[in-house]
């Protein structure tokens, strides 16, 4: 099945922060149903990109539609066409999950009965259904990221922002977010996934968007990008990654540092300039 | 818009649940106006808080000193309380010493030739030590021993004139009255006296609400940036109104609760009576807390960090808290502290509240104050509400 109906159009979007720029005039397209992977070394600028899509920042130039409507004028539409697992995990730890979820359902107007049947079905198959009623800062971060992701869901968002879902979680909860990204997708969400797992854009990914230094510098289906690898049989999402954004080493800064010898894996003879 | 009130109040009820949920926070908030009332109301000393302070008495002279000094070893300020506890000392210079090591706060010397001065006419005089380290006690001291020289004397005077006057054969005068011609009466606009704490007890009030919002405000917004928590908020579709307001009013909650537990520490503990109408002064504290929240929105906005809001905050209570006149009153000020004093919406809150209180002023005593505060917070908040529209997505 191929996607084409445009689900995001972003437009030369910029972002500066003083004089530093984080995101460089970048334009893609999303397609509906698609999960659309954003890989990137960090300080690559995906954080910046996913939060001017979700309304968090004012573009500094550029724009974006999401599903037809524009990400600085029309945000209120935006904004409940969407849902967001952010880098940090939004929950109140001084309350349980099901007060987190109906106070944010309570925000964007859903009644008490609906937050309530929508909360229970995610929770169950998330397997947090002992805990809903515990606080949160009782919960380790791969069950408070669980929460996470219900609340995400609450609205029933046709796009859903990831990003890095699964960093800093034990392999099971990160095969179980994974799995349940997949069935999302199945029901029809358009899943935009930030990660420098390669692994896991692999796996999950129609398309990988590579962004490094605030600039797309690859876009395409998995397949088409390894096609492009030069010097390698068989090669990897990874060697894409390394061929595409070098082998520097990134501070927070997105500044590169030059890397004192080849990675542990011989990726280095796979690199073309 | 329809909106913009259930929205506000879910964000309130979620900052106070939490907030009633960490136990730290908790009790920090209560601790504090207690421990702010408690360190002012005991600290601070007042005309009659005068007890027992330790003197020196030197009396190289005999009966007509010891007379003095009994007068001052009996003198009582409030009733029950001797106003002086006394130490006999050798001489002026040892009075001095006991001064420098702190066994005393003043001291009262009476030389050989007190009485015959006074017998031959000749002016007597005793000399009176002050405590030049403790001034706050030692003002009240040396002028409580003043007037009891002052006093003494006048007797004595008296007597005298009494004499003279029998000789001239005159009928009438009255010796009394031929020394001190002319007496004022003090008359107060309540009964009984004022004292410091009751000076201080409605500045306290006013600083602690209005410093709890402003920091508040601030330091709520800041946290639930660095936590993350508030992306969770802006991305919902709701008036960003209605999210500063909803923080706003949470805040003010608390500050209010805060306000009274300093009013109840002040009418229990302190024995401060409240003169005026109890909702007044509600009214005040509310529009004391308006009129901050647009300085509280504008610092949130601006700080990125909790930490940098904190300071920023410091900075600016620090000067307030003295200019505002919560613990000594603007009129003493120099010309250009006072005009500063002017433009700070606390001045006003504090003032109003101390005619309130204390003076028992009604709505049109303090009418202009009332118009001020929502004036200054109507402003403010009309420059910091799309302020902070614009910062929070920078
Ligand atoms: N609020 C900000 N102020 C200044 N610099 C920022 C801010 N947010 C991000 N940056 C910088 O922008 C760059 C891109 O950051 P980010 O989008 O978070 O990268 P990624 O998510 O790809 O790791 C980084 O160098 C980061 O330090
Ligand atoms: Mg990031």
């Amino acid at each position: 099945m191929t996607k084409t109906e445009n689900t995001i159009e972003v437009k030369k979007l910029t972002k500066k922060f003083k004089k530093f720029t984080a995101v460089d005039s970048i334009s893609f397209d999303v397609k509906k149903g698609e999960i659309f992977g954003f890989l990137g070394p960090n300080g690559a600028g995906k954080s910046t990109t996913i939060r001017m899509l979700t309304t968090l920042l004012t573009p500094t130039s550029g724009t974006a539609m999401v599903e037809g409507h524009d990400i600085k004028k029309d945000q209120n539409e935006v904004r409940k066409r969407i849902g967001l697992v952010a880098e940090k995990i939004i929950l109140y730890n001084h309350l349980s999950a099901m007060e987190n979820l109906e106070f944010f359902g309570k925000l964007n107007h859903l009644s008490k009965d609906e937050i309530k049947k929508r909360s229970e079905r995610w929770i169950e198959r998330l397997g947090m259904e002992e805990w809903k009623d515990a606080q949160a800062s009782t919960y380790s971060t791969g069950m408070k990221q669980r929460i996470n992701i219900v609340r995400a869901l609450l609205t029933e968002p046709d796009i859903l922002f990831l990003d890095e879902p699964t960093l800093g979680l034990d392999p099971q909860t990160t095969f179980m977010i994974r799995t349940f990204i997949q069935e999302l997708n199945k029901k029809g969400i358009t899943i935009i996934l930030t990660t420098h797992d390669m692994i896991e854009a692999e796996a999950l990914s129609d398309r990988v968007a590579i962004i490094d230094h605030g600039k797309i510098q690859a876009l395409d289906t998995v397949e088409n990008l390894k096609k492009k690898v030069e010097n390698k049989k068989n090669p990897t999402l990874e060697d894409v990654f390394l061929q595409v954004t070098g082998l520097d080493i990134r501070d927070k800064r997105g500044k590169a540092k030059r890397a004192g010898g080849p990675p542990w894996r011989g990726g280095g003879e796979n690199r073309v300039r | 818009m329809k909106h913009v009130l259930s929205d506000l109040w879910q964000i309130t009820k979620k900052d106070l649940l939490e907030f009633a949920r960490d136990r730290i926070r908790l009790i920090t908030f209560i601790i504090m106006p207690i421990f702010m009332m408690v360190l002012t109301g005991f600290i601070f000393p007042s005309q009659n808080s005068i007890k027992n302070v330790p003197i020196g008495v030197v009396n190289q002279n005999g009966t007509t000193g010891n007379q003095l000094l009994d007068v001052i070893k009996n003198l009582e300020i409030t009733s029950g309380n001797k106003a002086f506890a006394t130490k006999t000392y050798s001489s002026i210079n040892a009075i001095k010493d006991g001064i420098k090591k702190q066994e005393i706060n003043g001291g009262i010397y009476i030389p050989a030739d007190f009485s015959r001065d006074i017998s031959i006419n000749k002016q007597a005089q005793v000399t009176i030590v002050e405590d030049q380290s403790n001034p706050q006690i030692s003002g009240i001291a040396t002028q409580t021993l003043t007037n009891v020289v002052q006093g003494f004397g006048q007797e004595i005077g008296k007597q005298k004139v009494g004499v003279l006057v029998a000789k001239t054969g005159a009928r009438g005068p009255n010796a009394g009255v031929l020394i001190t011609p002319i007496t004022s009466k003090l008359e107060g606009i309540l009964p009984g006296s004022t004292n410091y704490f009751e000076f201080v007890a409605p500045g306290i009030m006013a600083m602690v609400v209005m410093t709890a919002v402003l920091t508040g405000l601030a330091a709520s917004v800041s946290r639930e940036r660095e936590q993350g928590t508030l992306d969770g908020i802006l991305i919902s579709p709701i008036s960003r109104l209605a999210i500063i307001l909803g923080k706003a009013m949470s805040q003010s909650i608390r500050g209010l609760a805060q306000g009274a537990i300093v009013l109840l520490l002040a009418i229990f503990l302190f024995g401060v009576t409240i003169n005026g109408s109890i909702l007044l002064v509600a009214l005040l504290l509310l529009l004391g807390i308006f009129s901050f929240v647009g300085l509280g929105i504008l610092v949130s906005a601006s700080a990125a960090e909790q930490e940098t809001a904190t300071q920023l905050l410091f900075m600016f209570q620090f000067p307030m808290l003295f200019l505002s006149g919560a613990f000594f009153p603007t009129q003493q000020m120099p010309q250009i502290m006072q005009d500063i004093a002017h433009v700070l919406p606390l001045t006003y809150a504090i003032e109003a509240l101390r005619k309130v209180i204390i003076l028992g002023a009604g709505v049109s005593s303090v009418m202009n104050e009332l118009i001020i505060l929502t004036v200054f917070g109507a402003v403010t908040l009309a420059i910091a509400v799309p302020l902070f529209r614009k910062m929070i997505t920078r």
